[in-house]
């Protein structure tokens, strides 16, 4: 399809202040009322978001350098175990790291009141954090262990690595079992007694643009109130999917890998989140502008609730022995009016994913390319679409 | 008839009085109890509706607040802190009572509703953002 305008063209508008932008919850009614080729006249970005938890998610501390050096090797913060097989005073927290010494699921069902994603969320308040560190000592770095107290100003980066982040669509969970199942979609009660799922549905990105057409490696995102980046195609990320008519997928298809520093998010969008008899992880904001290039491209962002399918599988046998059974599909139109139907039986619905939120990230990322301070750029490479998400195989040693 | 909601905090159990018996024997109330932990020695709460004639609640009130305790008509012992809350959802399908809500379709936030709280707790469990919490 032919492009009526550029991202060069759209970057002019904006640092003009007059580029015309909706979010995707606004964008669907304007068609509506304007026709198709009235608004893509028009319109010049839509803005998508989402906000939910996203276990993939981490960050690189660099600390500077103590008087004695140390080379770290073991480290703490807030007692949450970081990765610490980098240089000497880099270290990679990860959201669903648990605290040291949490029981986990020796008391089951486990609380998990404090992680990875906690000390995320505290980093970004600006709180004050506990790093404890050991170290082996060497003759250029001699100090062995250290116990200090930092906020993220005391930090010189602080880098959000995500390799996981918006996944395109996702399951439904519900439990067919007669015993609870404590869930990463939160607890499932016996007997079908509710479902949960968790996708921004109509406002999320990937949801707007189901071919990787203007989302790619490369493309500036909102990353909790940060300018960041896609970086890569996110891990376990297919463009093989059961799609439906429209081209939407029906299961979780494609997913971003971000990265954006966290000394400029805003804590409202970083937010630990524990899952009892789960563990911990943490909640992220994500809000991406769609450059509205064609015709093709708009279409694609009026996709609305009920024409979107997430897949119901229950989770007490069929996803932990991964049988690839589907009980059937539901919209989330049908999703978000409460309750459901599922195999005849009526369910209540929980969700994991703020539509609120989401809302609130779509709208600030508007206000911001609105005030011209929000620039687009152009993927340097595309979504793969043609790669599978392969399973692990367990087998003998090859010979 | 009317119903008013109650909190009753015991500092410290050394009431040994059958406060409720007294309550529906005396007072002609009718009650309902939401949540409640007597035990010797330690601090105690009741949480209860109560329903009858206005008088008679006030008479009621007037017999509690005889004893070591604090009364309070205006908390439940559930809160919900709106802070935390990312009106996320996954409390609507734990809460039986329609204390916990979405109101606007638009834009589903989650709103409490405190007088339909029966302080069942199951919110505190399921709130993956601790927003729910239980004062006792």
């Amino acid at each position: 399809m032919k492009n009526i305008r550029t991202y060069e063209e759209i970057n002019a508008k904006i640092e003009s202040k007059k580029a015309v932008v909706l979010t995707a919850d606004e964008i669907m009614d304007y068609v509506d009322k304007k026709g198709l080729d009235q608004a893509v006249k028009e319109v010049d970005i839509v803005t998508t978001a989402t906000f939910g938890p996203m276990c993939s998610s981490g960050c690189f501390l660099n600390f500077g350098h103590s008087r004695p050096k140390i080379k770290i090797t073991e480290a703490w913060i807030n007692d949450v175990l970081v990765y610490s097989g980098i240089a000497a005073v880099d270290v990679y927290l990860g959201a669903t790291q648990l605290r040291h010494n949490d029981p986990a699921n020796m008391d089951y069902p486990g609380d998990f009141t404090y992680g990875g994603g906690h000390v995320i969320e505290d980093l970004v308040a600006g709180k004050e954090l506990q790093l404890f560190a050991l170290s082996y000592g060497t003759d250029d770095y001699p100090l062995r262990e250290l116990r200090t107290y930092f906020t993220i100003d005391d930090l010189n980066q602080a880098i959000m690595v995500n390799p996981r982040n918006c996944y395109q669509n996702y399951n439904v969970a519900i439990n067919c079992s007669e015993k609870p199942v404590y869930s990463y979609l939160g607890i499932l009660k016996p007997d079908m007694k509710n479902l949960t799922y968790c996708s921004a549905g109509q406002l999320s990105p990937l949801l707007n643009d189901p071919f990787f057409e203007t989302i790619g490696v490369g493309t500036r995102v909102w990353l909790a109130g940060a300018q960041g980046h896609v970086y890569a195609e996110g891990t376990q990320h297919t463009g093989v999917a059961d799609r439906g008519d429209n081209g939407v997928p029906r299961e979780g298809s494609g997913t971003l890998a971000l990265t954006g520093d966290m000394k400029k998010m805003n804590k409202e969008f970083i937010r630990g989140v524990s899952l009892k008899g789960y563990g911990v992880s943490l909640a992220v904001g994500v809000g991406i502008p769609i450059p509205i290039l064609n015709k093709e491209i708009l279409k694609h962002t009026l996709v609305r609730d009920k024409d979107i399918y997430g897949p119901v599988i229950d989770y007490s046998y069929d996803y932990p022995q991964k049988t690839g059974k589907i009980l059937c599909h539901l919209s989330y139109e049908q999703l978000r009016s409460g309750e459901v139907t599922v195999l005849g039986r009526k369910v209540a619905v929980s969700s994991l994913s703020s539509y609120t939120k989401a809302l609130e990230a779509a709208n600030l990322l508007m206000d911001e390319i609105k005030r011209g301070e929000f620039l687009l750029s152009r993927p340097l490479q595309r979504l793969p679409v043609d790669i599978k998400c392969k399973s692990m195989i367990i087998k003998e040693k090859t010979e | 008839m009317i119903t008013k909601k109650l909190m009753l905090f015991f500092p410290k159990c050394e009431v040994e009085k059958p406060i409720v018996y007294h309550l529906i024997k005396d007072y002609n109330l009718k009650i309902n109890l939401i949540r409640a932990k007597i035990t010797p020695e330690e601090y105690g709460y009741l949480v209860m509706d109560i329903t009858g004639k206005e008088e008679d609640i006030e008479r009621g009130l007037e017999y509690v607040k005889g004893f070591d305790v604090n009364v309070n008509a205006t908390y439940r012992g559930l809160r919900h802190n709106e802070e935390k809350c990312t009106d996320c959802g996954n409390c609507l399908s734990h809460c039986p009572s329609g204390a916990l809500v979405v109101e606007d379709s638009k834009t589903r936030k989650i709103i409490f509703k405190p007088d339909k709280c029966i302080e069942c707790l199951a919110c505190i469990r399921a709130c993956p953002f601790n927003a729910c919490i239980s004062i006792f």
